[in-house]
């Protein structure tokens, strides 16, 4: 049965560890900026849930809003990462 | 209620199935070693396996779970999906390049990188096969619903269907189909629901105002199991009754009784403005057995899409501290449980470099925030499709589907069931895999040959195929993603610090990890089965029996068992510190 056994079959990527420093420095930073974002959401959701029931775009309320926003912003924080991890590789 | 089996959706159901099942044994047979799956893993594309991410974290909790939230008490199945995507965060950002570069591939493999200790091994083995076997309740708890609707068998026959095409499927065929399987399961899954999301959106809102729309209903139960609905024994027959469909608008604004078609924005918008019926059931023991109702209340569109609606997040609308600590404890779990879980993280490991897994985990993100935005409008249209099941949630979206013809109902259907499959038979290949690597080989020290172990791991499926069937009949009826809930807070309560500690503490010790795993794991499990929760959904007792009989103060571990976790690293890793190495 395959994937008992755990082994690699292409070789260890070779690499900078500047770069993989700098790297985990972008992804640290991306990550501290999301946490802020959904913790201030949570926060609001747990203590203030009639905030979120307050119109905020297209008379859509604050809830809804937000909730696709966080979506989105990981999506875009995710893109960010790849092309600076990517920049500094081709650099 | 009792669901009549087309012939159309039973053909489309089985040409699907087959073609999984056929696709998965080709792609078997092609790789006969043992690594498999790794050895497949070099050359995958990070696109295919970018949607394959997808294919393999949306799971029925994702689809069925959360559409089936949404469409019973409006926005707080939402935050599931929002909760689910921000763990995605935490995987990209802090965990998977460090974890890649240890050049280890499970969970165990990557915590023991640095100590080569058998309690490592061990802890990491026990919480891989606990992780997993809670992660397949809900697996199963949602083939049993999609089976009814779909085949017209009942819940328990749909479990064990499951569990025996899984454990042929890895048996037989192995991991090594997996990738590709995920990837058109994946595409499907999306495509369709998009597709679905137009349909919704280009039909609108109706109001439905027919008096009967707004009776109540009633399940009596009797002692020897036979069922009386609405006044009349349970059946299609004449003199019979079934339960109604329900899920409907009883008002919308400006006076309008059709939208006609609506924006995505506008959909929301109007909705929030109109009035909703939802259902409240009530569970009493009477003298001729257990009767259950269902009242319809006129509710309004501002309340439902907001938290706070559904019984998880009711407190939340009220002052009570615990439900608000209750709620933040969930989401903890929800951010933390997703790096945390051993079987997702291994698919890094598909592609050939750092940059090939960053760019397949974009596409994984992309594809899964997508298909989470579109579960808001799924479940709403199921909402308001007059189509739900009241006595299952998890039905919600096959049946919506159904609201727009056979075709559509089959092929979701038919979507729905291979993403079970195919979850489970990961969930089940990392069990056994936890069994037969990590328990036999690394902790016990039995010396087995190459076809032992395979021989051995398939037993180790088998059983875990069993459990995992017992407990998806034992929990049925309830919500799969409130149980994935409940799996993602054991994840991370018992992995989240270790792994977070092992990357980024240099004075992390082996006796620190391991006893963190045994600490976060042992506590959040038992939090859990002491919780209000379980005593009302698993032992069933009355909501406000459960509540006296809790243990804990609220029902979610993750709050506490997390920095229990992470604090239980440091103490026991200061105490146990390192002798440096002679040279």
């Amino acid at each position: 049965m395959a994937g008992l056994d755990h082994v690699a079959s292409h070789p260890k990527e070779v690499e900078d560890m500047v770069l993989a420093a700098r790297n985990a420095r972008y992804g640290m930073v991306l990550f501290l900026f999301y946490l802020l974002i959904y913790g201030a959401f949570v926060v609001i959701s747990a203590f203030w849930p009639e905030v979120m029931a307050r119109e905020a775009l297209f008379g859509v309320n604050l809830a809804i809003t937000y909730g696709f926003a966080l979506i989105a912003i990981a999506m875009v924080l995710a893109l960010i990462y790849t092309w600076l991890c990517r920049g500094r590789a081709a650099g | 209620m009792i669901h009549t089996p087309s012939t159309m959706s039973v053909v489309v159901f089985a040409i699907f199935v087959a073609f999984t099942l056929g696709l998965s044994f080709y792609f078997a047979a092609k790789t006969k070693s043992a690594a498999g799956y790794f050895a497949a893993g070099g050359q995958i594309h990070w696109f295919v396996n970018g949607v394959a991410f997808a294919g393999d974290y949306l799971s029925a909790a994702s689809f069925l779970g959360i559409c089936g939230l949404v469409a019973f008490y409006g926005y707080d199945g939402f935050l599931y999906s929002i909760g689910y995507l921000a763990g995605w965060v935490v995987a990209l950002f802090v965990v998977a390049e460090p974890l890649k570069r240890l050049g280890k591939y499970t969970f165990a493999d990557a915590l023991n990188s640095k100590f080569q200790s058998r309690g490592i091994t061990l802890s990491a083995g026990i919480s891989t096969l606990v992780v997993s076997v809670f992660y397949l309740i809900p697996q199963m708890v949602g083939a049993g619903s999609l089976i009814k609707p779909l085949l017209g068998y009942s819940h328990e026959v749909g479990v064990v269907m499951v569990g025996v095409v899984v454990v042929l499927i890895v048996a037989t065929a192995g991991m090594v189909s997996t990738t590709y399987v995920q990837f058109i399961k994946g595409s499907l899954l999306v495509l369709f629901s998009a597709i679905l999301t137009g349909m919704i959106l280009s039909r609108g809102l109706t109001v439905d105002d027919r008096p009967e729309s707004m009776q109540p209903q009633t399940i009596l139960t009797k002692p020897d199991g036979t069922k009386i609905v609405n006044g009349k024994p349970h059946g299609h027959k004449e003199g019979e009754a079934d339960l109604r469909p329900v899920g409907h608008i009883s008002r919308l604004p400006d006076g309008l009784k059709a939208t006609g078609p609506l924006s995505p924005a506008g959909y929301l918008a109007v909705l929030q403005r109109s009035d909703v019926v939802t259902w409240k059931k009530e569970t009493k023991k009477t003298d001729e057995g257990e009767l259950v109702t269902y009242t319809p209340q006129i509710t309004p569109g501002e309340k439902l899409l907001r938290p706070g609606n559904s019984p998880t997040f009711k407190g939340l609308q009220s002052n009570s501290l615990m439900a608000r600590l209750d709620f933040i404890s969930l989401m903890l779990a929800l951010f933390g449980g997703t790096a945390s879980l051993p079987h997702i993280l291994i698919r890094y490991y598909t592609v050939k470099d750092q940059a090939a897994a960053r760019l397949s985990t974009v596409v994984g993100i992309g594809t899964i925030g997508f298909f989470y935005v579109l579960t808001l409008f799924l479940g709403l249209g199921a909402m308001t499709s007059g189509t739900l099941d009241l006595t299952d949630t998890n039905m919600s979206a096959p049946l919506l589907a159904k609201s727009f013809g056979e075709l559509l109902f089959a092929i979701i259907s038919a979507i729905a069931f291979t993403t079970v499959l195919g979850t489970v038979s990961g969930l089940i290949v990392a069990a056994s895999g936890a069994v037969v690597h990590d328990l036999m080989t690394s902790v016990l020290r039995i010396q087995m040959a190459d076809h032992s172990k395979v021989r051995v791991g398939k037993i180790a499926a088998v059983i875990v195929g069993i459990i995992a069937i017992l407990l998806g009949i034992l929990f049925k009826g309830m919500n799969a993603t409130f149980l994935v809930g409940w799996a993602f807070s054991v994840a991370a309560s018992a992995n989240l610090p270790s792994l977070l500690m092992l990357l980024f503490w240099k004075r992390t010790t082996k006796q620190g990890i391991t006893a963190a795993i045994f600490v976060g794991m042992i506590s959040s499990l038992s939090w859990i089965l002491l919780s209000a929760d379980s005593f009302e959904k698993v032992y069933k007792y009355t909501a406000a029996q459960a509540a006296e009989l809790s243990w804990v103060p609220f029902s979610q571990p993750g709050l506490v068992t997390i920095p229990l976790g992470f604090l239980t690293l440091v103490v026991v890793s200061l105490m146990t510190k390192q002798q440096p190495l002679e040279s």
